[in-house]
């Protein structure tokens, strides 16, 4: 009787798939189109290695991605597996805190970095007073470095935290019991059992920072970092073909990674930044 | 294995957990070296933490001591107690194989490879699942699984070897042929071992002896034969088999202190011909249980009672019995 | 009990993390309502700022909220229905379809938004107004309310409810309508205020997407951080903070209940 309603079903999803054709796929289907009618046709999707600038700001984003999301791991599993093993008062609270900035969007991150380590900012305040020396991170790759941990802790210690709650605490205790130090239980038995929700975090991280607009429109006026590329050939350069090619790879790029991380997980966080 | 094995002594050992509930109550304990232990008891009674506190995972409240031999290990961590552990989930590493389980306590213990590969290989023999060797976690049963545990925690020729309800995730038939299994294993290798179970029937078959524990306290301790035949109180009389009350003022002739009942196991209960034995009652149930028949028989008694009979009459719902019990076969219980 | 020496260690490390992502949004409220920052909170309180903010983009307010809402209606449309068809078709071409759906979070908004002026940018009424930014919303967060009521379909075994309620004569929009939405109820929640916060803060799409006459509250945050000083580029973020975080707690204390629940269910099970 079920089986009869097939079509109906098909039905009741038209309006998200028209929707979805209508401003999504043909779109995207013409900006990959609009990408290779720069002066070399196709080719000019190649003008991501070709052209020095556009080469440098590809390199210089994936370096920074790979860096905040190798810090974002470490930093996360130790907070996140310290929330879970230890409950504590306050603890749940600490939870919540450090999981409030998800829903910060990213000119709302750069400018909480601009008060952490720009020119009126703590960090700089605090070395004035201690070197008599204004440090300002703010507006250099070290800001960008923050703003970009600053979006991803929040994501990947969720993750660490969900994955760390499934561990069956016996394991740790039967390797302690087999004579296992501290440091042989964490590289023997709780990183291994974290390890697909580790993949996982770090490819949504790598994903996250790679597309990151909102932080760097804030923060990196005189970076280039890909999405910043994009942006400037697009509104000064007027450059639509150089545009459109550099958007299509930078989303095939964060495509691939997040298809990973879900392959790996099933689940993914919100991208945005 | 061992020519001299351990004996564990347990000095006033409480716990308190932090949020304020007690889950033990002072407690002394000594194991002999090579004995088995049972803690028995219902959930709740304290006999894992009781289990945990000698293998390091817990620390007794302040005046508690626990020693191995003549080794005061209170204050040394799990890791450095030398303690084999098998656990209800078996907690085997699933990014390892069998043969890799097995070998960890060895590795971390940093063994020679020849070495590590020889006692894998012995314990893998023993517990006859060498042709696991190579198999990861996830393709074992869990009988397979329980004796990959067992394996890895006796690997490491521990001092005691501590057993968590490692029979209760199993199925009835796999846990009694394992029951018989460990049983051996335990009294080949001679070890000191400590046995947590919640199951009579696994306590009475693996025990040297039993200790019965209830509300974070030891109510009793004995050999298996002492605990069923001379219960201290109703408490362990009713967690260890079944037994029966009548009022003692049903039958004659039997001193009791005033007010106390009568209590007797089911199977210590005759039927008896014509009225002539202590009391009457009629049959409320009658099962059949192929060796035997079970009856619920209501004497008059504030509760039912049930006798367990080996006679070949046939016995019928609404039947009048008479029932003689044994002089000396009434448990002393206050 | 005796907590080990690593325990404050751990401790402190985590604090130190929290510090680092909390200080600055309190940082942030602070400058919004003191007199002036530079020379610390010895300068005074006010409520200038605020006000200030509010003469000067109360209208980016409105239309952020004029968005959200849309966006919410439509993905209770749309999101609903497209979820239920999915669980009911399951299998592989739910799979695929789901992958699709999920496309416009995985790829940067700026390609999207990039993609849509692109194409539709011509149409110069359609660019101008607010709808234009309301699109972009809409394929942003559709996969969140998708996913969000998939899970709890699927967790539930609505499937045999249906046929239940089948079995007893129900016609299909009845049994839509009193069996699978009821059940449904948890996820179109929790989608539902996702929806709403991601609306809110959404910029990456936005910023491309709006023109001087549709500006949303990002949108006018950038803007702030640009050109305003600082005491009144915080008070705004601080306006965006007292919107953003009472969806926050919601969406936590839902999620507590929600799993409260599940244990709840767990511990009956082991009994």
């Amino acid at each position: 009787m079920i089986r009869r309603e097939y079509p109906r079903y098909f039905l009741l999803i038209l309006p998200a798939a028209i929707i979805f054709i209508t401003f999504f796929f043909v779109p995207m289907t013409r900006l990959a189109v609009v990408g290779a009618t720069g002066d070399e046709g196709v080719a000019s999707y190649l003008s991501i290695i070709q052209t020095p600038r556009h080469f440098e700001s590809m390199v210089a984003t994936v370096l920074l991605s790979i860096g905040v999301t190798a810090f974002a791991l470490v930093i996360s599993t130790i907070a996140g597996l310290f929330l879970v093993r230890n409950r504590f008062r306050g603890s749940e609270t600490l939870v919540s805190l450090l999981t409030f900035p998800l829903a910060f969007p990213g000119v709302v991150i750069g400018f909480m970095i601009i008060l952490l380590a720009g020119r009126q900012g703590l960090i700089g305040s605090i070395s004035n007073y201690l070197i008599g020396y204004k440090v300002v991170l703010a507006y250099s790759m070290w800001g960008l470095f923050l703003g970009y941990l600053y979006f991803s802790i929040p994501r990947v210690i969720l993750t660490i935290m969900a994955a760390a709650e499934k561990l069956d605490p016996a394991l740790e205790e039967a390797a302690q019991s087999l004579g296992a130090s501290s440091w042989e239980v964490i590289v023997d038995v709780i990183l291994p059992a974290l390890k697909p929700g580790l993949i996982a975090s770090g490819a949504i991280c790598f994903a996250t920072s790679m597309g990151a607009f909102g932080t760097a429109f804030t923060l990196a006026t005189n970076i280039d970092v890909l999405p910043m590329t994009i942006y400037t050939e697009f509104t000064l350069n007027a450059n639509i073909a150089g545009a459109a090619s550099l958007s299509i790879i930078l989303g095939i790029i964060t495509w691939i990674a997040l298809l990973l991380a879900r392959s790996l997980s099933g689940s993914t966080v919100a991208a945005s930044g | 294995m061992s020519s001299n094995a351990t004996a564990v002594t347990l000095h006033k050992c409480a716990k308190t957990f932090e949020d304020g509930t007690r889950a033990l109550d002072p407690v002394d304990l000594a194991v002999e070296g090579g004995e088995t232990v049972v803690l028995l008891g219902p959930s709740g009674c304290g006999k894992t933490t009781l289990l945990r506190i000698v293998a390091g995972l817990e620390n007794p409240d302040n005046s508690g001591e626990v020693w191995f031999n003549n080794d005061d290990v209170t204050e040394l961590p799990i890791e450095k107690r030398n303690v084999g552990m098998v656990f209800q989930s078996y907690a085997l590493f699933p990014n390892m194989t069998v043969a890799e389980n097995v070998a960890y306590g060895l590795r971390v213990r940093k063994m020679s490879k020849p070495e590590i590969e020889a006692r894998v290989l012995e314990m893998l023999k023993m517990m006859r699942i060498t042709e696991l060797a190579n198999r990861n976690i996830d393709q074992l049963s869990g009988g397979q699984r329980q004796r990959v545990a067992l394996a890895r925690a006796i690997a490491v020729r521990p001092r005691v070897l501590l057993l968590d309800e490692p029979l209760t995730a199993l199925d009835a038939l796999l846990r009694e042929r394992l029951r018989v299994e460990i049983d051996s294993l335990l009294r080949s290798l001679a070890i000191t071992s400590i046995y947590v179970t919640h199951d009579q029937a696994e306590a009475m078959a693996l025990g040297d002896r039993i200790v019965v524990m209830s509300k974070g306290k030891i109510v009793q301790t004995g050999s298996p034969r002492e605990i069923y035949n001379n219960p201290k109180n109703s408490f362990v009389a009713d967690f260890i088999g079944t037994v029966n009350r009548i009022p003692s003022t049903m039958i004659d002739g039997i001193d009791t202190p005033k007010g106390h009942d009568l209590v007797f196991r089911p199977e210590d209960a005759e039927i008896v011909k014509n009225s002539s034995g202590q009391f009457n009652g009629k049959v409320v149930n009658s099962f059949f249980l192929g060796d035997r028949i079970r009856l619920i028989v209501d004497c008059g008694a504030p509760e039912y009672i049930t006798i367990e009979s080996f006679q070949r009459d046939v016995i019928e719902e609404g039947d009048e019995i008479s029932i003689h019990v044994h002089q000396d076969r009434f448990l002393e219980i206050n | 009990m005796r907590r080990p020496k690593i325990f404050y260690g751990q401790l402190f490390f985590t604090l130190i993390v929290c510090a680092f992502l909390i200080v600055p949004a309190i940082l942030s409220a602070l400058a919004g309502i003191t007199e002036n920052f530079f020379v610390g909170l010895k300068s005074g309180f006010t409520f200038r700022w605020i006000i200030e903010v509010w003469e000067l983009y109360s209208e980016t307010i409105y239309l952020s909220l004029l968005i959200a809402v849309f966006c919410l209606i439509i993905n209770l449309f749309i999101g609903v229905l497209a979820a239920y068809s999915l669980a009911r078709i399951g299998g592989r071409t739910a799979r695929i379809v789901e992958e699709m759906i999920v496309l416009p979070v995985a790829i940067p908004g700026l390609a999207i938004a990039l993609a849509l002026i692109i194409m539709y940018g011509g149409f110069r009424d359609f660019r101008t107004s607010w709808l234009f930014i309301l699109v972009g919303h809409v394929l942003y967060t559709l996969p969140f309310m998708v996913r969000s009521v998939l899970a709890v379909l699927t967790s539930t075994n609505f499937k045999i409810l249906e046929e239940g309620a089948a079995s007893l004569g129900a016609p299909f929009w009845h049994r839509f309508i009193k069996v699978v939405l009821p059940n449904a109820k948890p996820g179109i929640l929790a989608g539902s205020l996702m929806v709403i916060t991601l609306s809110v803060g959404e910029f990456n799409l936005t910023w491309m997407l709006h023109t001087p006459m549709t500006k949303t509250l990002p949108v006018g945050l950038a803007d702030s951080y640009a050109s305003m000083r600082l005491e009144v580029a915080s008070a705004y973020t601080l306006v965006f903070f007292v919107m953003i975080v009472p969806l926050l707690i919601a969406m936590q204390l839902l999620a507590n209940s929600q799993r409260q629940t599940k244990n709840l269910i767990q511990d009956e099970d082991a009994h």
